[in-house]
């Protein structure tokens, strides 16, 4: 019988809960790295046991911790403790939380510098691993979006991370600039008809493609239109909060931005305004039916001044045409003196034959509906502040 | 014999007790003791100092001897009672973030 396995990240630890293919009853197992962030839990489509976790800590940095046995155990893939740390001949032997920058190959210098919150220019300072996105077919090929923006790729299981420095320095590097957030790259999406061609979005610059698995990056941001930006055509500069795309219809994409629900069917070449009868179209979270690929889910949330849902409301926002018609979901929801978030990787859907959708809410709650969104059942309704959520579909 | 104190965190992270010892060449600095902990310990690379610039991260302190270390040079000699085994090095983390 079919199992799910959500993953869900969390300000203080990492939970995993498991539930048999009826989604009622659940296990809840954590927390692990308990008093860490934890900004995402990824497993690999190609190895459902294998799973990758972004531990961070103001204090003492960022760790990539990985599981083999989905879920149960957990290591650094660096190298163990005691082992010498250099190979024969010097070379450095992994370390899992390693991730620096390229810098320029003429110069020697940093590749580029973006534009900090006071207009002067800044060198990139890394922060945390935001987002974690395994290859769909080899199990040790891992993608780290990161803050300050960049994407990180390890081919050997998260030991060693090498930028795909093609991103900063394809020249708009200057105009990107942090969000209240930070400045983070949060979404990594690969194509599976042809995995060189990769989606990513950036807070604050916009979105990206590669067609060439991460050499070379192109801004794709026409149609966007934001309130700070004057330039209607400004290659970059938008806060992109969060993009989905169903894996069935490739180059069909939704995108959450600071405000608007925006929709592609170029593959990002051109945007659209699908935000409709939203009460508000401001929000972080989006996200795509497994089998429907037009029908979208969103959390609006009031302002960008307050990050809580509108009214007191916890509704989720289902469209089955791709946007523009929008209905409220409620059943089994709180619809007063609610004023939580769902943050940008806090939602997520199974592919079992009802398609299952799942978020978690800054409160701590952690929500199912086995439905498609008809109906809601708290999974969890404590846990710390939730980052992020992410679901396996397990036979 | 140099005995280094870690913070709760970076001890789960390492696999270690409260305490570890570490056989440290003359001279006895911050830096050289930083050097074999992450020698000995590879996963603390990055946590304690940035990998980079080899800085100690913001929120983290060094005292030893009831003295605050964390603004010496990281090639100052660390006080006798530490090089001798009598009294630990200890990275603590900062009271920050309420």
């Amino acid at each position: 019988m079919s199992k799910v396995r959500v993953l869900v990240g969390t300000r203080k630890g990492a939970f995993v809960l498991t539930s048999d293919g009826k989604r009622e009853n659940w296990q809840v197992d954590g927390p692990h790295f308990s008093g860490w962030e934890m900004y995402h839990l990824k497993a690999s489509p190609a190895d459902p046991n294998r799973i990758y976790a972004s531990q961070t800590s103001g204090w003492f940095g960022q760790v990539i911790q990985r599981s083999d046995d989905g879920g149960k155990t957990w290591h650094q893939p660096g190298t163990p403790p005691g082992e010498p740390t250099t190979g024969p001949g010097g070379t450095p032997k992994g370390e899992s939380n390693k991730f620096v920058y390229d810098a320029s190959r003429e110069t020697g210098k940093p590749l580029t510098t973006h534009q900090f919150y006071d207009g002067t220019q800044h060198p990139w300072e890394f922060k945390r691993v935001w987002h974690l996105e395994s290859s769909l077919t080899d199990p040790d090929t891992v993608y780290a979006g990161v803050e300050d923006a960049a994407i990180f790729k390890s081919t050997d299981g998260g030991k060693n991370w090498k930028e795909l420095s093609g991103l900063r320095g394809h020249g708009t590097g200057p105009k990107w600039q942090p969000g209240a957030g930070g400045m983070c790259l949060h979404t990594i999406i690969i194509d599976p008809s042809n995995q060189k061609r990769m989606w990513i979005a950036i807070s604050a610059a916009g979105a990206f493609r590669t067609e060439d698995g991460g050499e070379t990056w192109t801004p794709i941001n026409r149609g966007l239109k934001s309130q700070y930006i004057p330039d209607p055509n400004a290659e970059v500069g938008h806060c992109v909060h969060h993009i989905a795309m169903n894996p069935k219809r490739p180059g069909m994409l939704f995108m959450q931005k600071h405000w608007d629900v925006m929709r592609s069917d170029d593959a990002g070449d051109n945007w659209k305004e699908v935000s409709g009868n939203l009460p508000t179209d401001f929000g972080f979270v989006i996200d795509v039916h497994a089998h429907e690929p037009e029908t979208i889910y969103v959390v609006p949330i009031k302002s960008d001044g307050e990050h809580f849902v509108h009214e007191g409301k916890l509704r989720v926002y289902r469209s089955k045409s791709g946007g523009n018609e929008w209905e409220a979901l409620t059943k089994g929801l709180p619809q007063k003196d609610c004023y939580v978030n769902v943050l940008r990787d806090a939602m997520a859907v199974d592919s079992l034959d009802q398609c299952g959708i799942y978020f978690g809410t800054t409160g701590g709650q952690v929500y199912c509906s086995a439905d498609e969104g008809d109906s809601w059942n708290p999974i969890v309704r404590d846990l710390p502040a939730v980052l992020s959520v992410e679901v396996q579909t397990l036979s | 014999m140099i005995r280094v104190v870690l913070p709760y965190h970076l001890r789960t992270l390492a696999h270690v007790g409260s305490e570890v010892q570490l056989e440290v060449p003359a001279p006895v600095t911050q830096r050289s003791v930083l050097d074999a902990l992450e020698e000995r310990y590879p996963m603390l690379r990055g946590t304690i100092r940035d990998h980079g610039t080899l800085q100690r991260r913001p929120f983290l302190r060094f005292f030893a001897c009831e003295e605050d270390l964390s603004h010496e040079s990281p090639d100052a000699s660390l006080p006798e009672a530490v090089t001798s085994g009598k009294e630990p090095f200890i990275v603590i983390g900062a009271i920050a973030g309420g």
